[in-house]
């Protein structure tokens, strides 16, 4: 005998509280089976593409750190590589050593939310993720000491940086870098080869390669996949060829990948700070740049490997003081579409887990 | 000590009075049904507190320390923040199950501690079906987390719901199936008397049966790694989502009060209950009760949760087959060396445990879950 | 699922958060302890010297908010301006810093204080006279490191964890 069972609709979401943030899946239940997932997003949408064909050029980067707030200096990095671009700024090299290290603080301060967030989805109870904040703070007392902000940040400028670094940022970044890799280490004995965080994940949420790149993914969701993909190798922008780093590669792109992805960078992103504080040159860090800029005519298309993926930003130019038209190219959107390939076929259990290892940020998804 | 030794069947339940009491069986029963209501509220309180303090320090923060001197008093606080919250009842809730659910989740967990001896014979009554008692009562917490499921007129709570009935019906069966081990030790199913024959803790004697007991105990209790029903990053809140207020707080010192019971009898069946050298009886009863409880919050500090149809295929295809197994090893042991079980079948034991472990997790495989639809 | 390190995994979890138990904890009780901020931080007021300031008004042209509100009369006699009105709506700014970069006089300043909650918004409004320079007033060192020396060195969670290792 067949039982005939009816599906329930169940909203996760939007104030849910690990949707991070406010997305809602509308997904179709049969049993704690997911038979459709449907992403439903737009609810933290600020217009900040319009906004910034409002603003002249300098005053859009305070608004680029409300994208992604956990990476805020990326975006600043991004959007401030897309103006040089438009308008040929030349930026000093201190400046270029000092965005390359803030920008892989940066990474591993991301990162470490990804995975603590992640891991609190698999249902640590808070310990993973107080752990990794405990890291990030570490981060964000660098980021407040060189920036005078803990969040939004609003460093880089065109042609270089707001402020040179004071004295005391390299005797604490290195004090950082020398106990970064042992608390990583930690992480690993924490949950790396628990049995059920990889009953929960290994094998989770498989992303296939082909599906990675047919939506277009980017950043550690398609590294996870297998494609060896990274921008600052692929396509490099500021100094990156200089550095000698690895690109972590996943095998089968389950959740587990994607996990061991990013605690896997964040020990690559270490290794460039150290090199990068080795080169260090003194100098200025900021070139004469006009407060208002007026680029040429044209368009530029700038990205950088941000930490959830390729962050892009696309300006038009019409030689006024503000952009005629700004698009943002958010990894997070972008991955997120990969999603209902992902979760259908699994347990609700299992969409958040594969959801929290997408990590996204509402912040760019809307925008 | 409080001495008197009566163990009786149910038919001369109410004849027989203690020796020592002037008011007779009356007076103890109130005596103790004092105590247990005291000594659980009190215990909880400070559980509360503990679990919270604890974890607090094992995530690198410090837990609540602003009520009274080390936070003490923040259990009471909280409580009394509960107390004056406003009681809200969905609008399309079955009213009466709704609220009756809470009581009937919390009253069973209580009505455990009846026969937990606390001490020699100090125990509201000394069934001689205790063991039996214990399981039968354990079960029906249950029934009152279903019904607040199924009253809340809530998706998540139905879930929640369906999850912990499927999970904890599985688990009653590896964890009885463990404790007939220990009942084939003790040759008795009172719980004074398997303290009494306790001269080595039964956790050297039955290592197996000590970690099936344990880890289905947890499931049953709902705490890390099984808190599936509570699942707060899958189901918000499960079951308790659309309580407020006092019921809430009902629900919670259930939780706790399931967790106590738990420690208390793994303390009594393993652990040699209330005897121990120099301290007095009760301290040791309570000593083991709190190392028990402080491994119940280690594990959630760590671990993260299981998907129910692993929790399920753990019970069955893993815990099952070890509980059965142990069984048979234990009737053998008693059977054909009666002499030897105290200290010879120990190192036999551990091993025998040690080997059954890892041909189980050996051959314990699993799909990874995806049904294509 | 399988038990492919035979519970080595868990125990090794467990260590970690036995470990921590003994480890100081990295709280900080805010109101209690209080640690330095960064010495540019851009706290959420603004400093103003009406001295240097010539009323050029750069800082409400570069404030994308337009939480930047001055009025300004000319007077021949001098051949300056006078500062009428000078308003900022700390509600709404959201302390960027950059009519502070753009000054092209050195007149304005971030604040180094940062509890300046209020329970109503209208308050938020800082006048000309709250944001004179005093002598009780911290200026924040951003983007004027010769002012940051004065004040103290930010406390770093780096330095006040000390590991047993």
């Amino acid at each position: 005998m067949v039982i005939k069972t009816e599906p329930i609709i169940l909203n996760i979401g939007p104030a849910h509280p690990s949707t991070h943030g406010v997305f809602r899946m509308r997904t179709t239940l049969d049993g704690e089976v997911i038979v459709e997932m449907e992403p439903i997003f737009g609810y933290l949408h600020r217009s900040i593409e319009k906004l910034a064909e409002e603003r002249t050029y300098t005053g859009f980067i305070p608004l680029t750190d409300r994208l992604d707030y956990l990476a805020a200096m990326s975006n600043n990095l991004a959007y401030c590589l897309t103006v040089e671009k438009l308008a040929g700024i030349p930026v000093p090299e201190r400046a270029e050593y000092i965005r390359v290290i803030i920008a892989e603080l940066q990474r591993i301060a991301s990162h470490l939310i990804a995975v603590g967030a992640f891991l609190q989805d698999c249902g640590a109870f808070m310990t993973p993720f107080l752990y990794m904040i405990r890291e990030r703070e570490k981060i964000l007392d660098l980021f407040e000491m060189v920036s005078g902000q803990r969040l939004t940040y609003n460093y880089m400028r065109f042609g270089g940086l707001s402020q040179d670094i004071p004295d005391e940022f390299l005797p604490a970044l290195r004090k950082f870098v020398d106990q970064m890799p042992s608390y990583i280490d930690e992480y690993d004995q924490l949950l790396a080869e628990n049995e059920i965080l990889l009953a929960r994940t290994k094998g989770i949420g498989i992303l296939s390669r082909e599906t990675a790149l047919n939506t277009s993914a980017s950043g550690p969701v398609l590294r996870a996949s297998g494609v060896e993909w990274d921008i600052r190798h692929a396509d490099p922008y500021s100094i990156y060829p200089r550095f000698e780093f690895k690109i972590p590669t996943g095998m089968v792109g389950d959740c587990y990948d994607r996990y061991w992805i990013r605690i896997q960078e964040m020990r690559q992103s270490v290794r460039i700070i150290k090199q990068a504080m080795k080169q260090l040159p003194p100098g200025p860090v900021r070139s004469t740049v006009p407060w208002l800029i007026h680029p040429p005519v044209g368009e530029a298309y700038a990205h950088v490997e941000a930490p959830k993926g390729e962050l892009g930003f696309y300006l038009v130019s019409d030689n006024s003081i503000a952009p005629y038209r700004c698009h943002i190219r958010g990894p997070s959107l972008i991955n997120l579409t990969a999603l209902r390939d992902m979760v259908v076929g699994w347990k609700i259990a299992d969409a958040i887990v594969i959801f929290g290892s997408i990590d996204i940020c509402m912040g760019e998804v809307d925008r | 000590m409080i001495g008197f030794n009566y163990s009786l069947g149910l038919e001369s339940y109410g004849r027989t009075l203690p020796p020592d009491w002037p008011g007779g069986f009356w007076w103890h029963w109130l005596v103790f049904t004092v105590i247990i209501l005291a000594f659980v509220m009190t215990v909880l309180l400070g559980f509360v507190w503990f679990e919270r303090r604890a974890l607090g320090r094992m995530q690198a923060r410090l837990g609540p320390n602003r009520v009274g001197p080390f936070g003490l008093l923040q259990p009471v606080a909280d409580a009394l923040k509960v107390l004056i919250k406003e009681d809200i009842v969905p609008s399309q809730a079955d009213k009466i199950v709704h609220w009756l659910a809470p009581v009937v989740t919390l009253v069973p967990v209580l009505m455990i501690f009846a026969v937990v001896p606390f001490q020699d014979g100090a125990l509201l009554v000394d069934l001689n079906i205790g063991l039996l008692y214990v399981v039968a009562v354990s079960a029906v917490p249950i029934l009152g987390i279903f019904m607040a499921g199924w009253a809340s007129n809530n998706k998540y709570t139905l879930i929640a719901a369906m999850r912990d009935v499927a999970s904890v019906i599985s688990y009653e069966i590896p964890v009885v199936l463990s404790l007939a081990g220990v009942v084939l030790i003790a040759g008795s199913l009172s719980l004074n008397q398997i303290v009494l024959t306790q001269n080595t803790p039964l956790i050297l004697l039955q290592p197996l049966g000590f970690l099936i007991f344990f880890i289905g105990g947890l499931a049953e209790i709902n705490r890390t790694p099984f808190d599936l029903l509570e699942a707060d990053s899958e189901l918000t809140a499960g079951f308790h989502t659309e309580y407020s207020g006092m019921k809430f707080a009902l629900f919670y010192l259930a939780e706790y009060a399931e967790a106590l019971a738990l420690s208390a009898l793994i303390a009594t069946f393993f652990l040699s209950g209330w005897r121990g050298p120099f301290l007095p009886p009760w301290l040791w009863f309570l000593l083991k009760i709190v190392a028990m409880f402080f491994v119940i919050i280690w594990m959630r500090a760590t671990l993260p949760r299981i998907r129910i149809d692993q929790l399920m295929a753990l019970a069955w295809k893993f815990l099952f087959p070890l509980a059965l197994l142990n069984i048979v090893v234990t009737a053998i042991e008693v059977l054909v060396w009666p002499e030897a079980l105290p200290w010879g079948l120990i190192p036999v034991n551990i091993v025998v445990a040690g080997i059954l472990v890892l041909f189980l997790s050996k051959k314990f495989t699993l799909g990874w879950g995806r049904i294509e639809v | 699922m399988k038990f492919e390190h035979y519970g080595i995994g868990i125990a090794k979890g467990l260590t970690v958060t036995l470990r921590h138990l003994f480890r100081h904890p990295v709280t900080v009780q805010y109101p209690d302890q209080r640690l330095h901020t960064s010495r540019r931080i851009r706290g959420n007021e603004l400093v103003w010297n009406e001295e240097k300031c010539t009323g050029c008004a750069t800082c409400a042209q570069v404030c994308h908010i337009g939480a930047i509100n001055i009025v300004t009369s000319p007077s021949r006699a001098t051949n300056t301006y006078t500062v009428e009105k000078y308003e900022v709506d700390t509600g709404y700014c959201i302390m960027c810093g950059l009519c502070v970069e753009a000054c092209p006089f050195k007149a304005l300043y971030m604040g180094y204080d940062y509890e300046r909650a209020k329970y109503r918004s209208g308050d938020l409004v800082q006048t000309k006279e709250m944001m004179m320079t005093t002598p009780e007033k911290h200026i924040s060192g951003y983007f004027y490191p010769e002012l940051a020396t004065r004040l103290p060195m930010q406390t770093l969670l780096l330095e006040k964890v000390k590991e047993e290792e």
